[in-house]
């Protein structure tokens, strides 16, 4: 089956994300969608989307089972809330990308903004340069690899989530500290490297975690 | 919310499309705020003729009667020019208009600012015509004060200077209070009217845009995006939080900053353009 074609200077967007969300099976490729919101969201099944050239907000937020490919950058709150499937970016992504994301596999080729990840609840997400500040703050479950540097306050209150980072951490947020990586950690830090296209070496990594002081109040924890 | 948008030309084979493509990057942002717009524009030859000062007022001008000024009527907003040194024309609508608003002046710089939707205002300045090096401009959602004009971005409050912001100061009523005992005057009781009255006071007192933000991130608590220009300048700093969004993109030709990606698709060459976002706390400056 040829796939279907949509241009975004031609086609409403909304016409465009109605006809995704009915979509059983496919491939979709979206052209032009020059910075505009909430392109591919909402999707439900698993179809094949390739967005040719820098989305605006919530690119592919809440997806389901779909494999979306970016090829551009992505705007704030990309793939946010994402359930499962795959959102694939060749470029670098705003803020907040991942956002709350329960579920399936984002891909960052490029930098991601300030708070990736933030309160992630089971997404795996690969960034294949740094990340910003605040990053995978609150993150509650879900594997966060990093293979550049990270900014300020990486993993603030984070809960279960593990963090894999190659390159410097500017500073660690509250509770996050740094772990041993045991032959586990090697192992699924090279299974989301390889899914993700990377073929590093897990040694160069360093692993981060929730450090649970902050789960229990005590005595300590006063003003 | 608002929305930010800024074009630095290289390139002078584009001076005569800068209104057009400010006129379609500002109205991209119109989601962003639409209860007022404004918008600074230098070297335009109408409105800022070479060897004239020029001066905006919003509000009539009858009783305006300067020598060798022109006024162009723009609906509300009147853009004065005339053969002399800023200060003079400056202190001449002033003494003829007390109490008029007076949304910015300088050699090059003409600003229009009103209460309205940004592709009202737009067409109602013939802003697609206007020509010149750079440009600047400003959709609002009013959240500090009250949908006025004087409540509308730009705020160019000294000598072919101009900011606009997008965000909140937290602590301004503080830092108004000591601008205020070193004699500075406000026009509003908008939180950005006081970015731009420190930024100008720094300025004033010889320092460069550069060090004067940094003395801004220093002393302003609160959200902000600003864009901040200057008869040679176009400078953009996020606070260190960096909620509010920012995209800057540069090729050969220009330099362009949006609040989001999608008001700069329109620019010629934006295909090839270097492409990022600002990171926090840190000044980018480019010089004419």
């Amino acid at each position: 089956m040829d796939p279907m074609i949509f241009d975004l200077e031609k086609t409403p967007l909304r016409e465009v994300n109605r006809t995704l969300h009915r979509l059983e099976a496919g491939t979709v490729q979206i052209q032009n969608p020059h910075g505009k919101h909430s392109v591919a969201a909402g999707l439900r099944t698993a179809i094949k989307v390739y967005i040719n050239g820098h989305c605006g907000y919530y690119a592919a937020g809440m997806n389901q089972l779909a494999d979306v490919v970016i090829n551009g950058n992505a705007g704030v709150g990309v793939a946010e809330n994402m359930m499962s499937g795959s959102v694939f970016i060749t470029g670098n992504a705003s803020q907040s990308a991942g956002a709350t994301a329960h579920g399936g596999l984002l891909v960052v080729t490029g930098d991601a903004a300030a708070r990736c990840g933030i309160s992630m609840k089971g997404v795996d997400i690969v960034v294949g340069g740094g990340i910003g500040h605040m990053s995978a703050f609150m993150a509650q479950a879900g594997r966060l690899v990093v293979r550049g540097d990270a900014g300020e306050a990486l993993g603030d209150s984070i809960y279960e989530a593990r963090l894999y980072v190659r390159g410097k951490v500017a500073s660690l947020g509250a509770d996050c500290i740094a772990k041993d990586m045991r032959d586990e950690h090697h192992a699924e830090l090279r299974a989301l490297l390889e899914r993700a296209g990377y073929d590093d070496d897990t040694a160069d990594y360093t692993r981060y975690g929730s450090a649970r002081q902050l789960y229990h109040f005590h005595a300590g924890n006063e003003y | 919310m608002c929305g930010i948008v800024g074009l630095h030309l290289r390139d002078p084979s584009l001076y005569p499309r800068l209104g057009q493509l400010l006129t379609g990057m500002l109205c991209e942002m119109s989601e962003r705020g639409a209860d007022s717009a404004g918008v600074a524009v230098y070297g335009d030859p109408v409105w800022s003729p070479p060897g004239h000062a020029t001066v905006t007022v919003l509000g009539p001008v009858d009783d305006l009667a300067i020598d060798e000024a022109t006024i162009i009527s723009l609906g509300a907003t009147h853009v004065v020019h005339a053969p002399m040194p800023v200060d003079a024309l400056l202190a001449a609508v002033r003494s003829q208009l007390p109490g008029a608003l007076i949304a910015g002046f300088g050699e090059e710089l003409t600003v229009l600012k009103d209460v309205g939707h940004p592709r009202a205002l737009a067409a109602g300045w013939g802003l697609d015509h206007a020509q010149g090096w750079q440009g600047v401009g400003h959709t609002r959602m009013a959240t500090e004060s009250a949908v006025t004009p004087s409540g509308a971005h730009p705020y160019a409050v000294g000598p072919d200077q101009c900011l606009v912001h997008n965000g909140s100061f937290a602590n301004h009523a503080t830092i108004r209070r000591h601008l205020k005992a070193r004699g500075v005057v406000f026009d509003s009781e908008n939180d950005t009217e006081v970015g731009a009255r420190f930024v100008a006071q720094q300025i004033a007192d010889g320092r460069d845009v550069e060090s004067a933000l940094k003395d801004l991130c220093a002393q302003f608590d609160g959200f902000y995006t600003l864009l901040v220009s200057n008869r040679d300048s176009f400078a953009v700093v996020r606070d260190a939080i960096a909620c509010k969004p920012a995209v800057i993109a540069e090729t050969d030709a220009w330099v362009a900053m949006a609040s989001e990606y999608r008001a700069l698709v329109g620019l010629p060459g934006i295909e090839k353009a270097r492409i990022f976002e600002p990171e926090p706390e840190r000044i980018y400056a480019w010089t004419r």
